[in-house]
């Protein structure tokens, strides 16, 4: 990348919406879909919002382009605050930059023709006369691949792929300098999607553009960003070059989500399904690093040495206690056990078993000491004194994770990522030491 | 691939929608055989006829506008196309059971899940007692991986999520232990994590249950992932079938090949496909895909579709593959066939 001042520079970008309750509407809680994301598109650059629902990816972009009213931080465009805009400014900054959407259908007035369509940008914004505006429209139709002719159409006369172009085409029409892409080739068959990929790159090129390009396909984020930011639940996890990013990731959510794509070779079979559970909700996001309910690398405490798919069921274990409390009733069912008998020590260990396999526990955990404090929590939570058993879990297998956010951090290999598998101090020394060897 | 007959023979399938604008040829003439055991991916574009092809096995479709015109669907030695509504209620369900790509329409949110996965057992099985049903569904929910089965089962289908939706849906299909099931797009409206996390669970069931499975679907990646066999439609055509080792290794048809090329991300510079998807009113005449294809000669625009000609060096070339036929590599292109030269494929078909 050159170091010219970027276009766009999002600080500490954060969008709450509140949870209101009662006439008063009371808040009750918050839905955190941005919490404080930072990054830059410069000028002629391609960068990637990726993440999967419910990531905050298209809320991140709305609250740029302010149809959303952002919580905190800033979104500079061109050096200017544009959460300061007045709404004279704003107008202004609206025709600098623009937005296509996953669906273009929904973006289309059915009862407009494809020009009046493209040229209404024009006649907001003051463009006169309409004979001038349909000659833009027309002009802008056979740049994005269609016919001039294609003006006098309407919507519903086209396919999903023209609809697309044609959105692009009422994008470009105001001259602007940064696209948000919010999903604009998912719902294309690969074809058309294709098509539209290599219109957006030609279209870029000449029309010099930034775009923040909004996606769940890692595929078509590859093809298509100079730069990468991965998101998860309201924050930025991971931010690279797109190559950087596929073949070397850092942040364990960027390498599980790449497992997990099919990849084209049938010799290559596997697509790695360890990221179990969903995403949490993002009213109740988890304490410390969002994603250590699901990581498959989350940190053991320094004095245990397990096998990481034992310590991850162990964990798993307490996040159902902590989210939705361990069902002992169903537990007792299972073994056969009446609502108010006392267990038996068979029945006991049958549901103790039970637990452990439903959260893929092995019978036995091969270091002692962890073996008898897990089997007496166990026991304890079968036998209805959960919360004491929660808490004897938490105090011999509580990870760092669950309570330290990490942050972006230099990962040593040249790109941030938020994970505490870098500790700051550890990486520079790490960095030296390699340095040295080197020479 | 077990036994040597075929469990479902789809031959000469011809399915019409007559709507306003005219006759839609959805599918148009397809063969394809599953084998007990096997997975089979249908893989195609919108207006490949996918869906249809799926849905006409046990016909699904609606009729009218929908008709089956011509062909035979031939499952475990019986002729489907002929049945009476009620003979087929009898098989879908029970032996033979679908899968959907949107999980938030197959199931009703007024009813507990585990009342509408009893309803199958309860339609299939006269006189089941209520205690046999419950134990049964919460088995089928504990197998299709979802946790604490026995509480989840008096759940309705707003508490689960999208993903757990689809397992729920799952366990509903493979309720009657059924021998082949039809999935179409299971995994598209889901993200990719979650799509890992069924694509492996449908692997394991349909071992577990030691069942067929058609697997619907766009994305040849998943194709690659879980298929067997594939078979690959344009504008109601099979353009190509194989094993997938051989499909992926060496596409032979002219659009197989556009299409790999066009899949973004794979790192090589990807080729967008020349002109656009073909009316569903009016397709091309010869082979479908002539008026895109960078080696049509004249002779692919008129006639009928070409018929599947063996692809490879077994000297099999000349002859065309029996109708219904077996695994072998085969493509509904001309250049496999006889008169013309398939190494002119070959020139400019890697180029990049």
């Amino acid at each position: 990348m050159s170091r010219t001042e970027p276009l766009l520079e999002v600080r500490n970008l954060t969008k709450h919406f509140p949870i209101t309750e009662g006439i008063f509407n009371r808040e009750v809680g918050r839905v955190r879909a941005v919490d404080g994301i930072s990054f830059t598109v410069d000028p002629g650059e391609t960068v990637g919002l990726v993440g999967e629902s419910g990531c905050g990816k298209s809320t991140a972009a709305e609250t740029i382009l302010r149809l959303e009213e952002p919580t905190d931080g800033e979104v500079l465009f061109d050096g200017q605050d544009l959460t300061a805009f007045d709404d004279t400014e704003l107008k202004a900054f609206r025709r600098e930059a623009q937005m296509i959407f996953q669906n273009p259908d929904s973006s289309f007035d059915p009862r407009m023709t494809v020009g009046e369509s493209i040229a209404e940008p024009l006649r907001i914004h003051g463009v006169g006369p309409r004979e001038r505006r349909q000659t833009i429209a027309r002009d802008l139709l056979e740049r994005v691949g269609l016919a001039a002719d294609d003006a006098d159409r309407y919507p519903h006369e086209l396919s999903g792929g023209q609809k697309q172009r044609v959105a692009l085409a009422r994008a470009l029409v105001v001259n602007p300098r940064l696209i948000v892409a919010d999903e604009p080739v998912s719902a294309l068959d690969v074809s058309v999607q294709a098509d539209v990929i290599t219109l957006l790159r030609e279209v870029q090129a000449a029309f010099d553009l930034s775009i923040l390009f909004i996606s769940h396909d890692m595929s078509v984020v590859r093809e298509v960003c100079d730069r990468v930011a991965v998101m998860y639940l309201g924050e930025i996890v991971e931010l690279a070059d797109t190559e950087t990013l596929f073949e070397e990731p850092q942040h364990p959510y960027t390498r599980a989500l790449l497992r997990s794509i099919p990849t084209l070779d049938p010799g290559e079979r596997g697509i790695d399904a360890s990221l179990t559970g969903e995403v949490p909700n993002p009213s109740n996001p988890p304490a410390g690093c969002n994603f250590h309910t699901r990581c498959p690398e989350v940190i053991q405490p320094a004095e245990l040495d397990l096998d990481q798919s034992t310590y991850r069921g162990i964990v798993d274990l307490r996040v159902t206690a902590r989210r939705h409390g361990i069902d002992v009733e169903s537990l007792r069912d299972l073994v056969g056990v009446d609502p108010d008998a006392s267990l038996t020590d068979e029945q006991a260990a049958e549901m103790r078993a039970a637990l452990r396999a439903e959260h893929d526990v092995p019978e036995t955990v091969d270091d002692p000491e962890a073996e008898s404090v897990l089997s007496s929590a166990l026991d304890e939570i079968v036998r209805g004194e959960t919360a004491a058993g929660v808490e004897r879990l938490a105090e011999t297998f509580a990870s760092p994770c669950e309570s330290t956010d990490p942050g972006l951090r230099d990962t040593g290999v040249g790109h941030p990522a938020a994970c505490l598998q870098f500790d700051d101090a550890e990486t520079a020394v790490d960095r030296e030491e390699s340095e040295l060897t080197a020479d | 691939m077990s036994g040597t007959e075929p469990l479902l023979s789809v031959e000469s399938l011809t399915t019409h929608f007559h709507t306003e604008e005219g006759t839609v040829r959805a599918v148009d003439g397809v063969d394809f055989d599953v084998y007990r055991g096997e997975t089979v991916a249908i893989v195609g574009e919108s207006g490949s006829g996918k869906t249809v092809t799926s849905e006409s096995v046990t016909k699904i479709i609606d009729i009218p506008p929908g008709e089956i015109v011509d062909g035979s669907v031939t499952f475990d030695g019986r002729e489907l196309t002929g049945l009476s509504d009620e003979e087929l209620q009898e098989i879908r369900g029970d032996r033979i059971s679908h899968v959907f790509q949107n999980p938030q329409n197959g199931l009703n949110p007024v009813y507990r899940v585990g009342r509408q996965i009893g309803e199958v057992l309860r339609i299939h099985e006269d006189g089941i007692s209520d205690a046999e049903v419950r134990r049964r569904v919460v088995d089928l929910l504990d197998r299709t991986g979802i946790p604490e089965a026995s509480s989840r089962v008096d759940d309705y289908p707003h508490e689960f999520s999208g993903g757990m939706k689809q397992r729920v849906l799952i366990a509903m299909a493979l309720a009657r232990d059924p021998d082949l099931l039809i999935a179409d797009e299971p995994t598209t409206a889901l993200d990719v994590t979650i799509q890992a996390q069924i694509l492996r669970l449908l692997e394991e069931l349909q071992a577990d249950f030691d069942m067929s499975v058609i697997f619907v679907t766009h994305d040849l990646a998943v194709v690659s992932e879980i298929a067997d066999r594939v078979v690959v439609m344009y504008a109601g055509k099979v353009m190509e079938r194989g094993r997938v080792e051989e499909v992926f290794e060496a596409p032979a048809h002219p659009y197989t090949r556009s299409l790999i090329a066009c899949l973004p991300g794979r790192g090589s510079a990807m080729r967008r496909i020349e002109g656009s998807l073909p009316e569903a009113t009016d397709p091309p005449e010869g082979c479908r895909f002539h008026p895109r294809c960078e080696y049509a000669t004249d002779g692919c625009a008129s006639g009928d579709q070409p018929p599947l000609y063996h692809v490879g060096g077994d000297g099999n070339r000349q002859s065309p593959a029996p109708v219904g036929g077996d695994a072998d590599h085969t493509a509904a292109c001309v250049y496999y066939g006889p008169a013309h030269d398939v190494s002119t494929l070959e020139d400019g078909g890697d180029r990049q």
